[in-house]
């Protein structure tokens, strides 16, 4: 079974040279300390910046350069700053090659939820409605199971809708499953996690592929 | 001759009345007008709807206006870093309107550019899209969203002239210059205020027409929510 950490080592094996990519807030962001040796990806910031580098020293801490989770950062060679407009505009005219995103709950047809829990406390949906509704490739990175024990994996989200059918992948403490037209794929599993137990917490549609592996993070 | 100058935010805010509906730039603490948010709350204008992608924290920002009760309607993306934002919502003494970030900023853009709707995928099938025209275009369903209509657009940029052409710096532009278009008054703030030619045309992000009021303001705090850093090993 992977930790947090498993689950962003794992997404970032996704990454390709040249990406393009936006990374949501938790699990997500630490897929940035992955990067694969020899590829460059571009990281953005819904906020307004292309390239988001490091943290930066504390004497570098500049008040005016944030991410979108409001969180102090740098910019990296080649970077450039835009207004929110433009940001929408890169991710809406699909610019943005991979989106990864943290979800409550995931159908299996690519439908999220992650934005509302009615009877609690509204946040609000940020940036994420336009995100989902609008990147050609959306891999989610939740926990399979969520704090009560309840599979986050569904056949039909119960909570409040952020896109329709638009996640592509599911990357879990368990494994990683494609979302298909015969529901979720598992392509791999975790190491030390059997395909019965993956079955036993996915109440959605589940398949197995035929050349399912063992996951490999390292 | 064009007179856009005014004293400081008490003089630039003066005539803004009870009801008024007002844009606001920023995001999150990042790029919002201080000066001007504190000249509102000592004038005490209220029943206010305020747009802006935040609203601020308990005592810094829009957050201070909450405090005072100036504000009826809250138009907003995200708003989770307020507790008294939670206990008037929850008490229903705020209005509350949450939409998508990019359709926030896209309405603003299309008051800028006088156009009376954009069509946007974010939010179709989610509680966003109820009562909403939806069009299909190339197969694919988009809501209809209508460019907002305000009465002031108050916003904060890094450099201005007395012609109104600004300069934002780094990701404190965000909305700003969306919101500076937007307004049918737009007063702006600055930390450094220039004659007209000293900033290069080249590098204005907003052009000065869409400027009405701008003055120099003082003592920013920018303050930061999150402070992450680098150890230096």
């Amino acid at each position: 079974m992977l930790d947090k950490f498993g689950i962003a080592k794992r997404i970032a094996k996704e990454l390709q040279d040249g990406y393009y990519v936006n990374l949501g807030i938790g699990i997500p962001t630490l897929v940035a300390n992955y990067v694969p040796q020899g590829i460059e990806v571009i990281l953005q910031s819904e906020n307004g910046l292309l390239g988001i580098g490091p943290f930066p020293f504390e004497e570098d801490v500049d008040a005016d350069l944030i991410n979108a989770g409001k969180q102090t950062v740098t910019t990296t060679k080649g970077s450039s700053f835009f207004d929110s407009a433009m940001s929408f505009g890169m991710i809406r005219s699909g610019r943005v090659d991979l989106t990864v995103l943290g979800a409550m709950e995931v159908a299996d047809n690519g439908d999220i939820a992650n934005w509302k829990i009615p009877g609690k406390m509204v946040k609000g949906m940020g940036g994420a409605m336009d995100l989902v509704a609008s990147a050609k490739n959306i891999i989610v990175a939740m926990q399979h199971v969520n704090k009560a024990g309840e599979s986050k994996l569904l056949g039909q989200c119960s909570l409040p809708i952020t896109g329709l059918g638009c996640v592509k992948k599911v990357v879990t403490e368990l494994g990683v499953f494609d979302i298909t037209p015969e529901g979720f794929k598992c392509i791999e599993y975790a190491p030390g996690v059997s395909l019965d137990y993956i079955k036993e917490k996915t109440l959605g549609r589940l398949v197995i592929a035929d050349d399912v592996k063992e996951m490999s993070i390292d | 001759m064009l007179n856009k100058v005014v004293k400081n935010a008490e003089e630039a805010i003066k005539d803004i009345q009870d009801g008024a509906t007002i844009m606001l730039g920023g995001f999150g603490l990042c790029g919002i007008p201080e000066n001007s948010i504190s000249a509102l709350v000592k004038k005490g204008v209220k029943n206010l709807t305020c747009i802006s992608n935040n609203a601020g924290v308990d005592d810094f920002g829009i957050g201070l206006m909450l405090k005072t009760r100036q504000v009826k309607k809250m138009i907003a993306s995200y708003v989770g870093e307020n507790a008294e934002f939670e206990r008037q919502l929850l008490s229903g003494e705020l209005e509350v309107e949450l939409i998508p970030q990019g359709t926030l900023a896209t309405r603003c853009m299309a008051a800028g550019y006088g156009m009376p709707a954009i069509y946007t995928p974010a939010g179709v099938g989610t509680e966003v899209a109820e009562g909403k025209e939806t069009r299909v275009f190339d197969g694919k369903t988009y809501l209809m969203e209508h460019a907002f209509k305000s009465d002031y657009a108050i916003v904060k940029a890094w450099k201005g002239d007395t012609h109104g052409n600004l300069i934002f710096r780094a990701t404190s532009r965000n909305f700003n210059p969306l919101m500076a278009m937007a307004g049918k008054i737009t007063i702006v703030e600055v930390e450094e205020l220039v004659q007209p030619g000293e900033l290069d045309p080249d590098m204005i992000h907003t052009p000065g027409i869409y400027v009405n009021r701008i003055f120099k303001g003082e003592n920013y705090e920018k303050r930061i929510e999150q402070i992450t850093i680098t150890k230096r090993s």
